[in-house]
């Protein structure tokens, strides 16, 4: 039940926000993040967005990931 | 699809799981690792991750499938309600099949029960405006990630004034239950998987008293197979190494150590804590979340009266510990005989987060 998936923020109305993946789009709620702009990638969960995700963070995973691979390969 | 595929690289699976069957090599005796989310039991048998490693590491699910730990006397109040003329019951798609004492909330629609399945609380509210003449009323089912919703839900219906709308609160606290396993001391738990997007909400902070008292790993891990097999990676660092156990975040790209200040603050503000039920676990002291006095209007419990059948239990199922990790799902004589995703007669058959269900879709044996 806390299936959620990040979804990029396309549009802000108020409390609103459109979400999108893959070409799907949703309205979702806002209600529970405090500044959010448009191009962030949001965590989606029935409805509402729970969280930002961090990009930085992100590519720093995959980046140690990378490196592990490249590591294993010498 | 950024931030998903990226997580599910095949070649990079192999590396970590090669590190990590290194790093149980020398240990002695079996390492049992537990998730306590529904998402990741899901997670984990998809992704056949646990073929990769070392028979020396053991899953095991634990109570995080909401829809599981839900006991039946919350069912039959669902299925009581249904029951009534003028209401509409709202809910999860999962928790329709779930079968409560004699019925399920599936068998009520089918006999003319009003029973709507909505994809996020906010439908609900749609649905009330659009039967004024109807109650709605909402199974509020879930942990912290599902419950800081709900309460957005009820402070929207008092700011626009719903005067139909009401919410069953059944939301429940995972670090309880994770304590509660602990001091049953029925099962040897190594090290905790702890749930990503409960984590998203709550933080880091709830799990530090666990891990002081009981000196149990924790980490908190993501969804993809990568996520989980580089968090395993870190339990696994922790307890082969016998290094302090402590508190990591592999999930950090969603995770904050703080968590979700503003969900906090929202769920602070609609509900109270208080003692619940778990099936499996028992009544748990702290463990529950029930609406607030100042919005009690919206509390189906205390606005809405029905009389409620006794409730029974299917004295052959063992959901109940199955959800502990105590027994696997193939000890019970009911698995995959009579008890199918199609026909379930626990819960942890019905919702696909559930353990049974995992266990019967991925024919683990």
């Amino acid at each position: 039940m806390c299936l959620a998936v990040p979804m990029k923020l396309v549009k802000i109305e108020g409390n609103k926000g459109l979400v999108e993946l893959s070409g799907v789009k949703k309205e979702i709620s806002l209600t529970l993040l405090k500044d959010v702009e448009i191009g962030d990638y949001l965590i989606i969960h029935a409805g509402f967005a729970i969280e930002k995700l961090n990009e930085k963070e992100a590519k720093k995973t995959l980046e140690i990931w990378e490196e592990i691979a490249n590591l294993q390969k010498q | 699809m950024k931030y998903i595929t990226e997580y599910r690289n095949k070649n990079v699976s192999h590396k970590i799981a090669d590190v990590i069957n290194t790093l149980v090599k020398g240990y002695k005796g079996k390492i049992a690792l537990m998730e306590v989310c529904g998402t990741h039991t899901h997670s984990i048998f998809r992704s056949g991750i646990m073929s990769l490693l070392s028979d020396k590491i053991e899953h095991l699910s634990g109570p995080g499938c909401p829809v599981c730990v839900t006991p039946n006397e919350y069912i039959d109040m669902a299925i009581a309600y249904s029951r009534l003329p003028d209401t509409i019951i709202a809910t999860f798609g999962d928790m329709i099949k779930v079968p409560g004492s004699t019925s399920s909330l599936e068998k009520e629609k089918a006999s003319g029960g009003k029973v709507k399945i909505v994809y996020s609380p906010l439908e609900s509210l749609k649905i009330a405006k659009k039967n004024p003449e109807k109650k709605v009323i909402f199974l509020g089912v879930g942990f912290e990630t599902t419950a800081p919703l709900v309460a957005s839900t009820i402070l929207s219906a008092a700011e626009e004034k719903i005067n139909n709308f009401f919410v069953l609160s059944g939301h429940k606290l995972i670090p309880p239950a994770m304590t509660a396993l602990l001091e049953s001391k029925e099962i040897n738990i190594d090290g905790f998987i702890c749930p990503g997007h409960v984590s998203a909400i709550i933080g880091e902070k709830p799990y530090y008293p666990i891990v002081e008292k009981y000196g149990i790993p924790s980490v908190i891990i993501g969804f993809e197979p990568l996520d989980l097999l580089e968090g395993i990676e870190m339990l696994i660092n922790q307890i082969t190494k016998n290094k302090e156990p402590s508190v990591e975040n592999q999930y950090k790209r969603v995770v904050r150590r703080e968590g979700n200040e503003q969900a906090l603050s929202l769920l602070d503000k609609v509900f109270d804590i208080t003692d619940s039920t778990w099936r499996g676990l028992g009544n748990l002291t702290k463990s529950g979340l029930t609406i607030k006095n100042i919005y009690s209007k919206f509390d189906a419990k205390k606005q809405i009266n029905c009389k409620i059948e006794k409730t029974k239990e299917n004295p052959v199922c063992i959901c109940g510990e199955v959800l502990c990790g105590i027994k696997k799902p193939f000890e019970c004589k009911l698995f995959s005989k009579t008890c199918t995703p199609e026909n379930p007669i626990g819960p942890c058959m019905v919702s696909s987060e559930g353990t049974c269900s995992a266990y019967y879709k991925f024919k683990k044996e």
